[in-house]
C-alpha cells in the first residue's frame, strides 16, 4: 500500500472520483441523456423520451449493427489468426529479426486511420487487386487496424509461457501440430480471448479508415453515428452511440466470463 | 487425501516387468554445444549404461542441463554425435527420440486432468484407447497416485504434481528418462522423501537408463550409479557414485561431492602394501593415506571427510594431526567443530563430543584410519 495514512487514501480515492467522473463517466451520460432528450436547450434536456430509440430502430440501425458485427467478427478472427501465426513463428527467429518484423506488425497502428483508409483505397482501386466499393476492403481496414494489438497480446502471452510445456510435450512424442494444438494454444487461451475482445471493441469503434473505404450498403455504426450527427441529428446519432456501447459491452462481458474460466483451467 | 508411497514390489506384478529392459544405453561421442562463439559444452565423450543412472552435478552454468537438452533434442551440438542404443539422434527432432523428461516445474499441463496429462504422450503417439486406459491405470500405480486420476494439477501438492510428471514419463516406455533438477521446487522435507521414492521406483524398475542432472549431491549420492561433475562445460570427473565419493581424482570433485578437508602435504615414501597407501609429510606430522601413484616429493592433498576424523585414538585411527580450536556449531543431530591445522581450516562431523570440549584457540588433536583419506592432485581441470 503507497498511502497509509486514512485522511490520505481519501483523498486519493476523491481524487480518482473526481477523474473518473469527469473523463469517464459525464460524456458517456451525456450521450445517454442525449439519446432520450426531448428537447436540451438549457443545463438538463427538458423532457425524456424513447422515441430516438424508437426511430434509430425502425431505421438502418440493425442492418448498422449487423455491419459492424459481421466486420468486427471477421477482421478479429482474421487479426487473431495472423496475429498468433506471427507471434508464434517471431518466437523461433532470431532476436534482431524478431525485433524489426514486430515494431513493423505495429506500425499501421501508429499512422492514423483515414490516411490507412486512404491507402488502402489508393492501391486497391485498380485490378488485380480491385477491392475498392466492396465489403473486403472494410474488413482489410479493420484487419490492419487492429492486426498490431492481437499480436501484442498473443506475444505477451507467449513471452509468459514457459517452455518446459512445450519441450515435455515433444520429448513425449508430440509433433509440432499436435503440440500446438493440445498445448500450445489452450495454454495460450486466456491471452487470445483477451486479444479478440480487444480486437473487437477496436473495430465496433473504427471510424476513420471505414469512413474512407465503405461501400454503399456496407455502413458500419460509427459511420451511421458520423452521419446522423454530422447532419445535425444529434439524439438519434447519441441514441445510435448507446447501442454501440450496448452491443460492444454484452460482447466483451461474454469474452471476459471464458477467459475468465480459462484463467481459472 | 493421503499419498501412499512409490509402489514397492506389489506393483513390479501389474506394471513394472514391462518397462524392465526398455532402457538404453547413451552415448555422447565428443558432443560439443556452443551458442555463436560462447562454447557451453566442450567435447564431451560419455557413456550411460542401459538400466543406469548417471547424475550429472555441478555449479550452474557448468553445462549439464546443455548435456540433457542435448539428449532431448532441444539443443542442436555443434559437433559430435549423440546415439540412444543402436540409433543415432543426433539429427532427430525431439518427439522422434523415445524419451520421457521430467522438469523442475514439473510442466504439468493445467487445463489437463492427471490421466489425460498421464496419456497425452501416448495419445500423441496414435496409441489405442485401451492401451492408453492400462498405461495411465499402471503408470499412475506405479507412482501411488491412483486415486488421483481426475484432478487436476492445481488441486495437488507439489509432491504429488512431480508424481504424476514421472507417471507422465513412464507412461511413454521411455528408452530413456531424463530428470532436469526434478525436486528443486520441493522443500527440504518432500524432497527427501522423494529421493528416497525415486530410489525405490529404478529398483522397481531396473531396466530403466536415467539421466539425472541436479546441483544437490545428496541427491546424486543417493540416486545414481554413476556420477558425472561437471565444470565450466566439461566434465571434472566421472566415475561409480561410491568410488567418486571416497576416492576424488581433483580438488573440485572433493569439495563439490560432499564435504572435504584437503591438506597440502608433501609425499615421504610412495604407496606400498596391500591397501596402496603412501606417507606423506604434514609438518612434522608423518600421515598415511591411500596413494594414486604419487612419487616421493610430490606436493598434493590429502582429503580426509569431516566424519572420519575422530576425537579420540584407537588401534585403527592411527593417523593424528593436531589443529587449534576455531569454531563450535552445534546442529542437532551433529556438532561441526572447525579446527585449524597448520593455517588449514579443518571442519569435523561428530556425532558424539567428550565431556568437556577444550576452549576455542586450545590445542585439540583429531585421529583418523589412513584407509578413510585419499591423496588428491591440486587443481586437476577434467
Amino acid at each position: 500500500m503507497l498511502v497509509w495514512s486514512r485522511p490520505g487514501r481519501m483523498l486519493i480515492w476523491a481524487v480518482f472520483a473526481l477523474l473518473f467522473g469527469v473523463l469517464f463517466l459525464a460524456p458517456l451520460a451525456v450521450i445517454l441523456l442525449s439519446s432520450l432528450a426531448e428537447q436540451w436547450n438549457g443545463v438538463l434536456p427538458s423532457g425524456l423520451t424513447i422515441e430516438h430509440y424508437s426511430n434509430v430502430v425502425r431505421g438502418a440501425a440493425w442492418n448498422a449493427v449487423n455491419a459492424s458485427l459481421i466486420t468486427g467478427f471477421l477482421a478479429s478472427a482474421l487479426a487473431l489468426v495472423s496475429g498468433t501465426w506471427a507471434a508464434l513463428a517471431l518466437r523461433v527467429q532470431d532476436a534482431t529479426l524478431a525485433r524489426v518484423l514486430g515494431v513493423l506488425f505495429f506500425i499501421p497502428s501508429a499512422v492514423p486511420s483515414v490516411s490507412v483508409g486512404l491507402g488502402l483505397l489508393v492501391a486497391f482501386s485498380h485490378p488485380p487487386l480491385l477491392l475498392n466499393g466492396t465489403i473486403a476492403i472494410v474488413m482489410v481496414a479493420h484487419f490492419v487496424l487492429i492486426s498490431a494489438f492481437t499480436f501484442g497480446n498473443v506475444s505477451a502471452g507467449l513471452a509468459r509461457l514457459s517452455p518446459d510445456f512445450e519441450q515435455v510435450a515433444s520429448s513425449l512424442g508430440a509433433r509440432p501440430a499436435y503440440r500446438l494444438w493440445h498445448v500450445t494454444l489452450p495454454l495460450l487461451a486466456p491471452y487470445l480471448v483477451a486479444a479478440f475482445g480487444l480486437s473487437f471493441a477496436l473495430s465496433m469503434g473504427e471510424l476513420g479508415a471505414t469512413v474512407m473505404v465503405y461501400p454503399p450498403g456496407w455502413v458500419t455504426l460509427p459511420v451511421s453515428i458520423f452521419s446522423l450527427t454530422d447532419r445535425g441529428d444529434v439524439f438519434a446519432g447519441a441514441a445510435l452511440t448507446m447501442v454501440l456501447v450496448a452491443v460492444t459491452l454484452v460482447l466483451l462481458l461474454g469474452l471476459e466470463r471464458v477467459a475468465g474460466r480459462q484463467t481459472r483451467s | 487425501m493421503s499419498v501412499p508411497a512409490f509402489t514397492g514390489s506389489n506393483v513390479m506384478d501389474v506394471d513394472a516387468a514391462k518397462i524392465r529392459g526398455a532402457g538404453s544405453n547413451v552415448h555422447f561421442d565428443k558432443v560439443s554445444v556452443a551458442y555463436g562463439a560462447h562454447v557451453v559444452l566442450h567435447p564431451l565423450t560419455l557413456d550411460i549404461a542401459p538400466g543406469e543412472i548417471l547424475a550429472m552435478i555441478g555449479p550452474s552454468g557448468s553445462g549439464k542441463t546443455t548435456a540433457l537438452r542435448a539428449v532431448a533434442g532441444f539443443v542442436r551440438p555443434a559437433s559430435g554425435r549423440i546415439r540412444i542404443g543402436a540409433t543415432d539422434v543426433t539429427d532427430l527432432p525431439p518427439y522422434e527420440r523415445g524419451l520421457g523428461m521430467v522438469v523442475q516445474n514439473y510442466a504439468l499441463f493445467p487445463h489437463m486432468r492427471v490421466e489425460d496429462n498421464v496419456a497425452f504422450g501416448l495419445r500423441a503417439q496414435g496409441a489405442d484407447k485401451a492401451l492408453i486406459g492400462e498405461r495411465v491405470k499402471d503408470s499412475l500405480a506405479t507412482v501411488g497416485m491412483s486415486g488421483f486420476s481426475k484432478r487436476y494439477p492445481r488441486e495437488l501438492s507439489g509432491g504429488q504434481q512431480q508424481r504424476v510428471a514421472i507417471a507422465r514419463a513412464l507412461a511413454v516406455r521411455p528408452r530413456v528418462l531424463l530428470l532436469d533438477e526434478p525436486l528443486s521446487a520441493l522443500d527440504a522435507q518432500i524432497r527427501r522423501n522423494m529421493v528416497e521414492e525415486i530410489a525405490k521406483l529404478h529398483r522397481d524398475l531396473p531396466g530403466l537408463t536415467i539421466l539425472y542432472v541436479t546441483h544437490d549431491q545428496t541427491e546424486a549420492l543417493t540416486l545414481a550409479d554413476k556420477i558425472a561433475i561437471m565444470r565450466d562445460g566439461r566434465v571434472s570427473s566421472h566415475g561409480p557414485t561410491a568410488e567418486l565419493y571416497r576416492r576424488p581424482p581433483n580438488r573440485f570433485t572433493a569439495e563439490f561431492l560432499g564435504r572435504a578437508n584437503l591438506l597440502p602435504v608433501t609425499v615421504a615414501e610412495g604407496a606400498a602394501g596391500p591397501k596402496g597407501l603412501a606417507t606423506a609429510k604434514l609438518g612434522d606430522a608423518v600421515l598415511a593415506g591411500v596413494a594414486r601413484g604419487e612419487k616421493p616429493g610430490d606436493k598434493t592433498l590429502l582429503c580426509i571427510r569431516p566424519q572420519h576424523l575422530s576425537l579420540t585414538g584407537d588401534e585403527e585411527h592411527t593417523n593424528r594431526i593436531v589443529g587449534t580450536l576455531r569454531e563450535v556449531h552445534w546442529q542437532g543431530e551433529l556438532t561441526h567443530l572447525v579446527l585449524d591445522v597448520d593455517g588449514t581450516p579443518v571442519r569435523v562431523s561428530a556425532t558424539r563430543l567428550p565431556v568437556s570440549l577444550p576452549e576455542r584457540g586450545s590445542a585439540m588433536p583429531l585421529f583418523f584410519t589412513p584407509g578413510d583419506t585419499s591423496l588428491v592432485p591440486e587443481d586437476v581441470r577434467g
